[in-house]
């Protein structure tokens, strides 16, 4: 009995490690096919470099970081109050008849493809813009407030449960205090579910940075570093995804090199969210 | 040592697995010669659409064969042809570097259409005012003889066929301005044109529409009289490119391309047939 | 601004959240429904997608999202087992957590260059059915194995003991009545990643392709409805058939949601 539980055991030890193995598998393969040109340019060149011309062989991705950078902003500025809002008013304020059904609506928008989310601000939110604030409606704004909506369930989701998760008696002892229910939830949820918060934050933060579809259509794809909400901008995701196809030798090389910088953003941020949520454990 | 156990575990059923799907592969592939045949085009989305065309009126004509067309890119294209990811290779642009040891068959030409939006009163531009509103010199419609207007540059990506043409013809050593929407396909060029009068654009004449307005190169309109009497100057080749000796049924679909009946239907797509070009041109 | 104006004022928040959502379905619905015939449904598309139907996108999208779910559910759930019923605090489920959670993380985008160099080009797999199955496999088994490891672990120790009280070996338990309860919170996980996988685009198209032909083995590349529907929309191809594409995509996630719910639901009620 022992030895075929033993056996059971290791055979789900192996099952376990195809995560791992996936992982690596990502890992060597994506920095075996973009470090060589790194490597060749320097980090820094191919970093700090404005210039992206791959057919001229300039391989500089500031304008693609920056982007990417403009843009989750855009984001987190759009989803990050609403979001924060909705949540406040679905776990402190609606009933709970009302706060199920609005929430289990909301995680619906989690389940519509980016390609829909990048069409519908293609056909509505470009025109929009360009018409009413000028430039050609391809921009950093039209992709934060695409992206914005699209980190909202996230958003919602996390701090929903974050705001569960403060103990009643706190409220209690606010009210009993002759607190309004306002300067409850300001005083005492919010403070005491901040980590959580933040870390809801990132998650968005992590979405929005990885999006790449819906980006692509509506962003404008520009590689110069924008100068103001209404110009086009190109993030790392689109930059991949548009050229990808077409690229060889360096150019494809290069491509895979800004998969890596992705990436190292990605650890970055996950890293983040862990260290934030020890942060809340203790 | 137990804790290795594991891991040993791991990467024999990982191998088993890889060379599990390599197995799956070959029976696969040698398959084909009974089952339908299929043959795997890859490559420019310029050609993509009338490769689709010729494909589907092949299928109709010819039993038990099956043509998957996929885009990508002229330059992914040549690359699946080399690696072999794919038979055919289709191409918006000449050969070019280690390319050339693919065998290229012409099939047509297309002219690169200058695009603006249907408001958009000009009617004609040098080589010399298109290539500064591309390098983002120009600016203004007004400063080309339009009306007060910010120009809005649209663009294809680096490595499309057809950039690489624009780029060739127009631009020579002058860079186009980093400033440019870039798009990644003729009809996503066409969508935004179409519905931005600030917009000028490039795209395959096969694919200009009513929805916006193609303009006049240095007095030339682009058509496909203008292109196989050699004075419409932005044309590029469409070519099939294939390894050395490709299968009979990848030279048969080829040489179908070069019928008089499919260039017909090309020439009804508004490509230019290879047969009424000048040569040398 | 007194406690009743600041609640409207969240209420009314909340109301645009939800508005949003309203509205996206609603708009793709009053554009899609004209063109959504059985016809539209059971049509191979012509002049690449200006005419004709999405059929063999439908197959597409479902074969990729099969067999994915088959490689990535008995993995996922197993890879749960293991985390909550066989390990101590060891080594190796640290590193299996962590590599877990560092993959739902990671975006689609790099999804797709790996299954692109790994299973496109590498094991030559070429743009196939199966290479953009193994890469969504890879993509959702996160999402299965976190979900699955909640349920797991909400099954009452007492169930075990119980269980372990009877004779029953660990495994047994784990079979006999670990999984059974946990099956309607498992299913609910799996119905999930259905849907993640489902609407997926950056992943599938450099892995799968964007053939319009119907697949006829696994080694065919195919298209798969978010694809199909950014192609249609980004050129300009037919905007008809691209709202009906994104109807059939939206009525197939809202299905698969709804499934999800209720599933829960019911849990929840027979928790009570």
């Amino acid at each position: 009995m022992h030895r075929s539980e033993t056996l059971v055991q290791w055979s789900l030890a192996v099952v376990a490690l195809s995560a791992i193995a996936v992982l690596a598998l990502i890992i060597i393969f994506i920095f075996k096919e973009g470090s060589p040109i790194i490597a060749r340019l320097g980090i820094a060149q191919f970093i700090t470099g404005t210039k992206w011309s791959p057919t001229r062989g300039m391989f500089g991705i500031l304008p693609m970081i920056l982007g990417s950078v403009w843009v989750t902003l855009g984001a987190l500025i759009i989803g990050v109050p609403i979001g924060l809002a909705t949540a406040i008013f679905l776990a402190e304020m609606a009933p709970s008849r009302t706060s199920q059904i609005l929430k289990s609506a909301i995680q619906l928008l989690a389940g519509i493809p980016s390609v829909v989310f990048g069409f519908i601000g293609l056909i509505i939110l470009v025109p929009l813009i360009r018409k009413w604030l000028g430039g050609p409606g391809f921009s950093v704004l039209a992709a934060g407030i695409v992206l914005g909506i699209m980190i909202l369930p996230t958003i919602v989701s996390v701090c929903y449960d974050v705001f569960k998760a403060v103990p009643q008696a706190y409220r209690e002892g606010m009210l009993a205090l002759g607190a309004t229910r306002w300067q409850t939830i300001r005083m005492v949820v919010l403070p005491a579910a901040r980590p959580g918060i933040i870390a809801a934050v990132i998650l968005g933060m992590g979405r929005a940075v990885g999006e790449t579809m819906a980006v692509i259509m509506v962003a404008g794809n520009a590689t110069k570093i924008p100068i103001s909400p209404l110009a086009p901008v190109r993030t790392l995701t689109s930059n991949i995804a548009l050229e990808m196809g077409y690229a060889v030798g360096e150019h494809r090389e290069a491509l895979f090199a800004t998969g890596i910088v992705l990436f190292v953003i990605i650890a970055l941020l996950n890293t983040l969210a862990r260290l934030v949520a020890r942060v809340e454990k203790v | 040592m137990k804790r290795f156990i594991p891991l040993a575990l791991g990467a024999i059923i990982l191998f088993a697995i890889l060379a599990a799907i390599h197995s799956l592969r070959a029976p696969a592939r040698r398959d084909e010669n009974h089952a339908p045949a299929s043959i795997t085009l890859a490559g420019s989305t310029s050609v993509q659409p009338f490769a689709e065309i010729l494909a589907d009126e092949y299928m109709n004509e010819v039993e038990n064969i099956i043509i998957n067309i996929q885009g990508g890119g002229s330059s992914a294209g040549a690359r699946s042809a080399l690696s072999g990811v794919a038979e055919v290779g289709m191409l918006s642009r000449e050969l070019q570097g280690d390319e050339k040891t693919l065998v290229p068959t012409y099939i047509a030409y297309d002219a690169i259409a200058l695009v603006v939006h249907t408001s958009n009163p000009s009617r004609n531009l040098d080589i010399a005012e298109v290539q500064g509103i591309f390098a983002g010199k120009t600016t203004d419609w007004s400063e080309v003889g339009g009306e007060t207007r910010k120009i809005h540059v649209v663009t294809r990506e680096e490595g499309s066929g057809t950039r690489g043409a624009f780029d060739q013809i127009i631009m020579g050593t002058v860079e186009v301005t980093p400033g440019a929407i870039v798009q990644d396909s003729n009809g996503a060029v066409r969508e935004i044109v179409a519905g931005d009068p600030s917009a000028i654009g490039y795209l395959s004449l096969g694919l200009v529409d009513k929805r916006v307005k193609a303009i006049a190169v240095s007095g030339v309109l682009p058509s496909i009289a203008t292109v196989a009497n050699n004075t419409y100057k932005l044309v590029r080749p469409m070519i099939l490119a294939t390894r050395e000796g490709p299968r009979k049924e990848v030279r048969d679909f080829i040489s179908y391309c070069l019928s008089e009946k499919a260039q017909a239907m090309l020439a009804k797509e508004g490509l230019v047939p290879v047969t009424s070009v000048t040569p040398g041109g | 601004m007194t406690d009743r104006q600041i609640t409207l004022l969240f209420a009314g928040i909340t109301g645009l959240t939800v508005l949003i959502l309203v509205f996206i379905i609603g708009y793709v619905m009053i554009n899609g429904l004209p063109g959504l015939t059985l016809q539209f449904l059971l049509e191979s598309p012509r002049e690449m997608g200006r005419t004709g139907g999405v059929f063999p996108a439908i197959v597409g999208t479902v074969l990729l999202t099969g067999i994915a779910l088959i490689i990535a559910a008995p993995v996922g759930i197993l890879t749960a087992v293991y985390l909550t019923e066989y390990t101590r605090d060891t080594w190796l489920p640290k590193i299996v957590r962590f590599g877990t959670e560092s993959l739902a993380g990671i975006p689609s985008i790099i999804f797709g260059l790996f299954g692109f160099l790994f299973f496109v080009i590498y094991l030559d797999l070429g743009w196939s059915v199966l290479s953009g199955a193994l890469t969504l496999s890879a993509m959702i088994l996160p999402t299965i194995v976190r979900t699955s490891e909640e349920a797991i672990r909400a099954v009452p120790d007492a169930y075990r003991e119980a269980s372990f009280a009877l004779g029953s070996t660990r495994w047994q338990t784990v079979t006999s009545v670990v999984l059974p309860s946990a099956k309607p919170g498992i299913m609910t996980g799996v119905i999930l990643a259905i849907g993640r996988a489902i609407g997926e685009t950056a992943a599938v198209i450099f892995t799968a392709g964007s053939s319009l032909r119907l697949p006829r083995t696994l080694l065919d590349s195919t298209r798969t409805l978010p694809v199909h529907f950014y192609i249609l929309a980004r050129e300009g191809i037919s905007l008809e058939n691209a709202y009906s594409t994104a109807l059939v995509l939206i009525l197939l996630i809202l299905a698969i949601n709804i499934a999800a719910y209720t599933i829960m639901d019911r849990l929840a009620k027979k928790e009570s």
